[in-house]
């Protein structure tokens, strides 16, 4: 199981080494592309050009200029935007993860506890009016785009019915958590919810599926015939294996969201977290805040998935040999 | 995981879409799956609004031409048009505020006069949905398309010959599955949008439509591409292959011959959901100005042009929204019909 894991954690690092290469490279080699042109300005002479390349550096080999980036970035903290020279890019990104973190980790709290529990319900009542409705929230899950749902709630909620039903709801932002929880989570409280309801319904479609199969299965006859009774099937026999695929799907989902996912509800909310530093840096061109932003949007994401893979070799021993 | 192994005298040639099965005496599997999809009720009901749409995306010209008597593609800030008996501009100087923004004209609900009302540069909101409808689903199916092809090749032949084929591909898809992908996407966009692309003989123009749609296709190959590896590495131990490895048939031959067929459902399965994903990242990235570039329309572009005006005009950003969201949904249970048809077992979200 130790070697698994360190295998794991090895192929991750391989992984977080390509993905900084290849953002690099996106940057500095596509053919046709030129940092300098862009950093410059659109009809810039050669000698501005010139003075632009040697001053950041371009005009050196490639892999120089990687490795300078990588040891700014890691060794010495103190890569700095191009855009706004001087300031540092971490303390930038460090201060947008608490933003980011309070809305996934609260949209995903609503969208398990809704997920399942609707799943369950989809599951256990099929046949009745609940069902059709669970699968309809779940095609609307993956179809509608979570920017738009973001516009129509803010529509409703600062515009159109902002003076009646929704007058507390506060104007768009972020309040951080130390000036008063209760403002902080009020502040997110639609965003949470948007972001949620999409997921809540993908999740509770999937469980729903896995539940009927759950169903089918010897084991919940043998229960049966047990004479347990149906709410302790449902809930201690066929719930805990149809949990394992939501639980794998969660992390990935969870790990995507923190990694820049969430990009656009963050955009259309006015949240000023990692996506919109990304979006902001990719707008300007910023390459050193893109290289940040991106690497630490990638550390989340592979690190869900060997999580992921970690937790399934530790529940199936046969995944531990391929 | 894998779907029924099926003798290849009865697979018609490979390639053969799903809805148009060749005749013969004896159903084929592509057939009798066609067969299960119409009784589908839902999968029906959603292809035939999918239809409806298209339809009326395609028909855009003639809508701006012949009804609407507007060109959506030039703005017209000095036009005025009659509502209700009245002749008021087509952008009238904004009231609130500092006056210096326009508010555009309002829906008049009248199909020949600005039936969605304007946007912020006087065009007419309905001719731009019906144009933008075009781009939004051209691209969704056309990198669908794009982006199940390459997943097919590159998912066969890292299954089928396993060693340092598969293990070179497997460490490219892990890479493009690990990138974020709206950040890849975002990242390829913002570098091609201002240059273009320049490979080798392959040019492709900044503000060309094929930019936006190479870029959707690639960040998606490992979606597709690694259950088909998982099925075709699967397939490695049949009998029927070791045969056909047997009568001296060449790689190239069993790939073509025995090994498509079998995973072809898949590919088909995977080819309205994709396109429903492609469709929503490309609104995503006209939606954030680094997919579809002005004058050309997309929803996405619209939804951005419709944002400055949410509290004023919201009918702009509603309508738009509408669209995609309508169209996915229709994509989407067509989606599941054909799985439950084809392949019921398949596991498209997740991958694990």
């Amino acid at each position: 199981m130790i070697g698994y894991i360190l295998r794991r954690f090895g192929a991750a690092l391989l992984v977080l080494f390509a993905i900084s290469v290849l953002v690099f490279l996106i940057f500095f080699a596509t053919p046709g592309v030129d940092p300098a042109a862009r950093i410059a300005g659109k009809n810039a002479d050669p000698a501005t050009l010139a003075q632009v390349r040697a001053s950041f550096g371009f005009d050196r080999p490639l892999p120089v200029q990687y490795a300078l980036m990588m040891k700014h970035l890691f060794i010495s903290h103190d890569l700095t935007s191009f855009v706004n020279r001087g300031t540092l890019v971490i303390p930038q990104i460090i201060e947008a993860v608490p933003v980011t973190l309070s809305l996934v980790v609260g949209a995903a709290v609503i969208w398990m506890v809704l997920g399942v529990g609707m799943g369950t319900l989809a599951g256990a009542m099929r046949g009745t009016l609940v069902d059709p409705l669970v699968m309809l929230l779940g095609v609307f899950g993956v179809s509608l785009p979570v920017y738009w749902l973001g516009e129509v709630v803010n529509l409703i909620t600062q515009k159109q019915l902002h003076d009646s039903v929704f007058s507390w709801v506060p104007p768009l932002g972020y309040v951080p958590m130390s000036e008063g929880i209760g403002q902080w989570a009020l502040h997110l409280l639609f965003p949470w919810l948007t972001l949620a309801l999409l997921y809540a319904g993908i999740y509770a479609r999937l469980l729903r599926g896995e539940l009927i199969n759950a169903l089918n299965e010897d084991y919940v006859r043998t229960a049966r015939a047990k004479g347990l009774s149906e709410r302790r099937i449902l809930v201690k026999h066929a719930l805990r294996c149809s949990l394992i695929p939501i639980v794998s799907l969660f992390g990935l989902d969870f790990g995507a969201l923190v990694g820049g996912a969430a990009l656009l509800t963050e955009v259309v909310f006015g949240l000023p977290g990692v996506g919109k530093l990304t979006y902001q840096a990719l707008q300007n061109l910023d390459l050193p805040v893109i290289m940040g932003t991106v690497l630490y949007a990638a550390f989340f994401v592979v690190l869900a998935n060997a999580v992921v893979d970690v937790l399934y070799a530790r529940l199936d021993p046969r995944v531990r040999r391929a | 995981m894998t779907s029924p192994v099926r003798a290849t005298a009865e697979q018609p040639a490979a390639g053969a879409p799903a809805a148009g099965p060749p005749a013969r005496p004896s159903a084929g599997p592509w057939r009798r799956a066609l067969g299960r999809l119409r009784h589908n009720r839902s999968a029906m009901i959603a292809g035939a609004g999918l239809l409806l749409i298209v339809l009326a995306c395609v028909l855009a010209p003639v809508y701006a031409n012949a009804i609407a008597h507007t060109d959506p593609f030039t703005s017209n800030a000095s036009g005025t048009v009659v509502v209700n008996g009245e002749r008021v501009p087509v952008l009238a100087q904004s009231t609130e505020g500092l006056g210096l923004g326009v508010t555009p004209v309002g829906p008049t609900w009248d199909p020949g006069n600005y039936f969605l009302g304007a946007d912020n540069q006087g065009r007419d909101v309905m001719a731009r949905l019906l144009y933008g409808g075009r781009n939004s689903l051209l691209i969704g199916l056309s990198s669908a398309v794009v982006c199940c092809a390459l997943a097919t090749v590159l998912g066969v032949l890292a299954g089928y010959f396993g060693g340092w084929i598969d293990a070179v591909l497997s460490r490219f898809f892990d890479v493009i599955w690990a990138f974020p992908v709206y950040l890849l996407a975002i990242c390829l966009s913002v570098v091609l949008l201002t240059s273009g692309l320049h490979l080798g003989p392959i040019h492709i123009d900044a503000g060309s439509l094929a930019l936006p749609v190479v870029i959707i296709a690639l960040i998606y190959v490992p979606y597709v591409a690694r259950p088909l590896r998982g099925q075709v590495m699967a397939l490695r131990n049949k009998e029927f292959l070791h045969a056909a490895v047997g009568l001296g048939a060449s790689d190239l031959r069993i790939m073509r011959r025995e090994v498509l067929p079998n995973v072809l459902p898949t590919v088909v399965v995977f080819l309205p959901l994709m396109t429903a994903l492609n469709m929503l990242t490309e609104s995503a990235l006209s939606f954030l100005s680094v997919g579809v570039q002005s004058p050309d329309a997309s929803w996405g572009t619209i939804i951005n042009d419709g944002l400055a005006l949410l509290y004023t005009r919201p009918a702009i950003t509603i309508a738009a929204g509408l669209c995609v969201g309508l169209t996915a949904v229709a994509l989407n249970v067509l989606g599941d019909g054909v799985r439950d048809a084809l392949d019921p077992n398949a596991r498209l979200r997740g991958g694990a």
